[in-house]
């Protein structure tokens, strides 16, 4: 059985225009020790899916489908279960670390907290256990600096500590909602090689968020790409990184800039997707990439593309990933056709 | 801090005038110059002198006296007035921000409701109904304080609900309990304080209010507001009579809004640079 199962996950958030489907069927499973890459633009429905999986979705949202931790249903749990989850079995690292720790805090209560309260440490032990944590996070002198405060702190620091925080309980789940992203280039491969170094020592599953397909390349086996809430391509990273076979998988591609030497670069400009996200509630009712997509047929417009399995991995399995591999599925019309060459129709 | 607070010259003169005040009325209960309480009728209406420094009223009371015994009203009032209407306001704006939904709903609702009445009316009416008396115009002013503090209380508590930092608790496993108590009440604490000292000389006004309409603390009990309503039948044989009770009125007021003006300085670290 996977440690994470979500299946037709479904939020709906009331608007000023009514209530719109902020994330529309989304399914995946993901096994201890795998790491699950979620990308796509900003208010594609990433962070929701994140919020949903910790039970922090603001309280007006409407959500249905099945969330299932180790078999357990969390859809529907009572906000006292799920505290007891929180920090304890799953937990988060945010992508602001500048504002993710109480200012007023020192550091290394902030750490000892989730001791204290899931695994019932008293205060001397849970220090002496924060300690540990900081150190093992890298932030050095740990145990001088236990009683410093936020401001105190760099911000690739300040990511460490808060990622100290969500790992004090040793979780079965982490999810990282753009954890790299407010940080600079050189910390952010420090960043992520710790993650990576976390989730293989506790063999954790890591669900991983983020726009830069860099990041997803060499973090994630299996990925999600998100377009306006919906997944449109899903499958092990190097099968959908190879294959693209989402018109807007091709987009993201495009749009990656590339150090190349300016006699090997193409002329013009960055290729961009044409068009600007939609706003949710603008959505067409079919595929929501309708109309963006250069390869949009009538079709598009009114039938909401079904899931169409590519390709089941062959071959033995990794030693590494001995877990259940994630087939290659798409969700789009016209990927025969892109596929076969056949010419591009305009609505 | 310490710099800052060095240099912030209108907290220093608010807290010089606030403990001005306080000392006042501490001073009363040992000693004061003359009697406040005691009428000399062969005494009535002096000149400041030297046996009564500020002169006497219309019964030869002293009035140098009756400022500083009438400083204990104006504190007594101030601080349960200020301490009921933040006791209960705290309270109901941290869990409408707690628990939003209904909950939010009608506490809001039944704030704005009280706000609807003018509070200075409303206390009339809650003393004419339970009778005139220092007590009664204690609990009419901090009723009429608990929706404020309800309001702005819930108003900051949202802002920090909102905080990256308040998620991350939430994440955590941290129960909104907890939350409150430990992210949301330390954070929003500096508002509260300044919003405090502003509701105690708001409250000083009101008891003076009261009492000037015979509402408020009662004979023999002097009270500023009273001596205000009592001098103001003699304001042509002897204007200095109303000027000291207002003059002491005006400067706990003034002193403490410069106070309470100071502490938002410095306790926003966000002011204090702009400034």
């Amino acid at each position: 059985m996977p440690l994470l199962e979500v299946s037709d996950l479904t939020i709906q958030l009331p608007t000023r225009r009514g209530l719109v489907q902020a994330v529309r069927h989304v399914g995946f499973a993901l096994e201890r020790g795998a790491t699950l890459g979620l990308i796509g633009e900003s208010g594609c429905g990433k962070s929701l899916t994140a919020l949903a999986l910790m039970g922090l979705l603001p309280e007006q949202a409407w959500v249905s489908g099945s969330i299932r931790l180790d078999g357990q249903e969390l859809l529907g749990l009572s906000e006292r279960r799920l505290c007891a989850l929180r920090g304890n079995r799953m937990a988060m690292v945010f992508q602001e670390p500048m504002t993710a720790l109480n200012p007023l805090h020192g550091i290394g209560r902030q750490v000892a907290e989730p001791l204290r309260l899931h695994l019932g440490l008293g205060r001397r032990a849970a220090q002496a256990r924060a300690v540990e944590l900081l150190e093992r996070v890298g932030i050095a002198q740990a145990a001088q600096r236990f009683g410093e405060y936020p401001h105190q702190f760099s911000g690739g620091q300040r990511q460490r500590i808060t990622i100290a925080m969500a790992l004090a309980c040793g979780p079965d789940l982490l999810i990282a909602d753009e954890p790299t992203t407010a940080l600079d280039v050189t910390v952010q491969q420090q960043i992520l090689a710790l993650l990576q170094e976390l989730v293989a020592e506790h063999s954790m599953a890591l669900v991983l968020i983020s726009h830069d397909l860099g990041v997803i390349a060499q973090n994630a086996e299996q990925l999600l790409v998100m377009y306006g809430g919906s997944v449109v391509e899903s499958g092990m990273t190097e099968a959908v990184f190879r294959q693209r076979a989402h018109p807007y998988t091709r987009g993201l591609f495009a749009a990656r800039p590339q150090m190349l030497p300016a006699a090997a670069r193409p002329p013009g400009h960055l290729p961009t997707i044409a068009g600007t996200v939609p706003e949710l509630a603008d959505l067409p009712a079919g595929c929501p990439f309708a109309g963006r997509c250069a390869f949009t047929a009538q079709a598009c417009f009114a039938q909401a593309p079904a899931p169409r399995l590519l390709q089941v991995p062959a071959g033995p399995a990794p030693a590494s990933l001995a877990f259940w591999r994630q087939p290659h599925v798409v969700r789009c019309l016209r990927d025969e056709a892109i596929h076969a060459g056949a010419p591009v129709t305009t609505p | 801090m310490s710099v800052r607070l060095s240099s912030h010259r209108s907290f220093w003169l608010g807290a010089v005038l606030t403990s001005l005040l306080i000392a006042c009325a501490l001073l009363s209960f040992a000693w004061t110059p003359g009697s406040a309480y005691e009428m000399n009728m062969d005494a009535a209406l002096q000149p400041p002198g030297s046996r009564h420094w500020l002169g006497t009223d219309a019964f030869g009371r002293d009035v140098a006296s009756q400022i500083l015994v009438g400083a204990r009203a104006s504190i007594a009032v101030g601080l349960i007035a200020v301490g009921i209407g933040l006791a209960a306001g705290l309270a109901l704006g941290l869990l409408a921000s707690a628990r939003r939904g209904w909950t939010e709903e009608i506490i809001m609702r039944l704030a704005d409701f009280t706000f609807a009445f003018p509070a200075l009316l409303s206390a009339i009416m809650l003393t004419a109904v339970f009778g005139a008396g220092m007590v009664n115009a204690i609990i009419a002013i901090g009723i009429f304080n608990i929706p404020t503090f309800a309001r702005i209380t819930r108003a900051s508590a949202n802002a920090i609900w909102a905080r990256d930092y308040v998620t991350a608790a939430r994440a955590c496993g941290k129960s909104r309990t907890a939350i409150t108590l430990q992210h949301v009440l330390p954070n929003i604490a500096s508002v509260l304080i300044v919003q405090a000292t502003i509701q105690f000389a708001l409250a000083i006004l009101a008891e003076a209010a009261l009492s000037y309409l015979g509402l408020g603390t009662q004979p023999p009990q002097p009270s500023w507001g009273r001596m205000l309503s009592e001098a103001q039948t003699l304001m042509f044989q002897a204007p200095l009579l109303a000027i000291w009770p207002g003059l002491a009125i005006a400067l706990s007021v003034l002193g403490l809004n410069l106070l309470g003006d100071g502490l938002r300085d410095l306790l926003d670290p966000r002011l204090a640079r702009t400034r």
